[in-house]
C-alpha cells in the first residue's frame, strides 16, 4: 500500500462516524431480532433471537453513556433472565410444545393494533423540539459510582453541581424494597417450582380404601375428580 | 471528526427503537400461546422502556449537554432490570406448576378457572 491510498483510507476511517454507525448497527440487530422473536413460531429461535435483541440494547446502552446500566443489563439479562428462559424452555420442550401455531387471524389483528401503537409512538418521539436535537456528545464521568452513591441515598452527581448539601432525593428506600423483594420472590419462585414428592399410596392405604370407597366414584381416579373431569 | 456526524443520533431515535422494542413486545404477549413466549414478549416490552429511561437520562445525546432527567434515568433503568428478573423467575416457576400438573405450556388450555 503506497503513501497516498494510505492516507485516503486513514482520512475515510476517520470521516466516519462511528457513534453513528454503531448506533446503527444495534438498533437494526435489536429491531430485526425483536420481530424474529414475534415471527417465529419455535421458541427455541424466539430465546435465541430475544438474546441478540437484548445483547444489542446493551449496547445501545453503552452508545448513550450508560456503561454501567449497559453492562448490567449484559449480567442480569442476557446471562441470568434469559438462562432462566432457555432453562425452562428445556424443561418443557416436548415436540408438539416447541412451536405452537397461532392462527392466523389473532396475528392480523395483532399486528394491526400494533401498527397502530407504534405509529402513535413514533408521532409522540417526534413532537418535541428537544428531543430531536441532536446531542452535543458530552461525554460525563463514569456513570458506576453516582450510581451506587445513589442507591445509598447519596446524590453526589447533584451536590457537586450545585455546591450544597441539601438532601436530594436518593433511593435508599426503594433499593431495600426491592431487595426484599427479590428475597421473597426467589423463596416463592422456589415453593412453586419445587419438585412434588409422588405420594405412592401404602398397601395398607390401598386396601382401606377399596373397603370404603363408594360406587359412584368407582371409575374416576382423584386427579381427574380434582380437575373437573376430562375435557 | 467524531462529533461531525453526531447529528445523526437524537432521543428521538432512540424513541424510536424502544417503540420498535415495545410494539413487538406487545404482539408477542398477544398472540404467542407458548407461556414462554409470553415471558419473552413482556421482556421485550421493558426492554423498550428502559431503552426510553436511559436515552432520556443520558448527558450523551442532551441538546444541551445536560439531560433533564441525569441520573434517574439510569437507577430506574436499574430497578426496572432487577424488578424483570425477578418477574422471570416467578413466571417461570408459575409456567413449571401448571406444566407439571397439565402437562402443556399452551395458555389456551389455562382455563380451569373459565366459568
Amino acid at each position: 500500500m503506497n503513501q497516498a491510498s494510505f492516507g485516503v483510507s486513514v482520512s475515510l476511517f476517520a470521516s466516519i462516524d462511528w457513534h453513528g454507525f454503531f448506533f446503527v448497527l444495534f438498533a437494526a440487530i435489536a429491531c430485526v431480532a425483536a420481530l424474529m422473536v414475534v415471527l417465529s413460531d419455535n421458541v427455541v429461535r424466539m430465546a435465541l433471537h430475544l438474546v441478540l435483541s437484548l445483547g444489542a440494547t446493551a449496547g445501545l446502552f453503552f452508545l448513550a453513556g450508560a456503561e454501567f446500566v449497559g453492562a448490567m443489563q449484559l449480567m442480569i439479562y442476557v446471562g441470568g433472565t434469559l438462562v432462566l428462559l432457555v432453562f425452562g424452555v428445556m424443561l418443557t420442550a416436548q415436540t408438539q410444545l416447541v412451536s405452537l401455531r397461532t392462527p392466523a387471524g389473532d396475528r392480523v389483528i395483532a399486528s394491526i393494533l400494533a401498527a397502530a401503537l407504534f405509529a402513535v409512538l413514533v408521532q409522540a418521539a417526534f413532537s418535541i423540539d428537544s428531543w430531536q436535537k441532536p446531542g452535543q456528545g458530552m461525554v460525563s464521568a463514569p456513570t458506576a459510582t453516582p450510581l451506587g452513591m445513589a442507591l445509598v441515598g447519596v446524590r453526589v452527581d447533584q451536590h457537586a453541581e450545585e455546591g450544597l448539601l441539601e438532601p436530594k432525593g436518593g433511593y435508599l428506600l426503594p433499593f431495600e424494597i426491592v431487595s426484599v423483594h427479590l428475597l421473597v420472590v426467589l423463596i416463592g419462585a422456589a415453593y412453586l417450582a419445587r419438585a412434588k414428592r409422588r405420594r405412592v399410596p401404602r398397601p395398607v392405604d390401598l386396601v382401606a380404601s377399596v373397603d370404603s370407597v363408594e360406587p359412584t366414584s368407582s371409575g374416576d381416579s382423584p386427579a381427574t375428580i380434582l380437575s373437573g373431569g376430562s375435557k | 471528526m467524531i462529533f461531525a456526524l453526531l447529528g445523526v443520533v437524537s432521543v428521538s431515535h432512540y424513541l424510536v427503537v424502544g417503540a420498535i422494542l415495545f410494539s413487538c413486545g406487545v404482539v408477542c404477549m398477544a398472540v404467542k400461546r407458548n407461556a414462554l413466549g409470553v415471558l419473552m414478549g413482556i421482556e421485550l416490552v421493558l426492554n423498550g422502556a428502559n431503552l426510553n429511561f436511559v436515552a432520556f437520562g443520558s448527558n450523551y445525546l442532551a441538546a444541551d449537554g445536560k439531560s433533564p432527567l441525569g441520573l434517574d434515568g439510569e437507577v430506574m433503568a436499574l430497578f426496572v432490570i432487577l424488578l424483570a428478573a425477578a418477574e422471570a423467575a416467578v413466571a417461570l416457576a408459575i409456567t413449571l406448576n401448571f406444566y407439571n400438573n397439565h402437562a402443556t405450556v399452551d395458555v389456551d388450555r389455562a382455563d380451569d378457572l373459565h366459568g
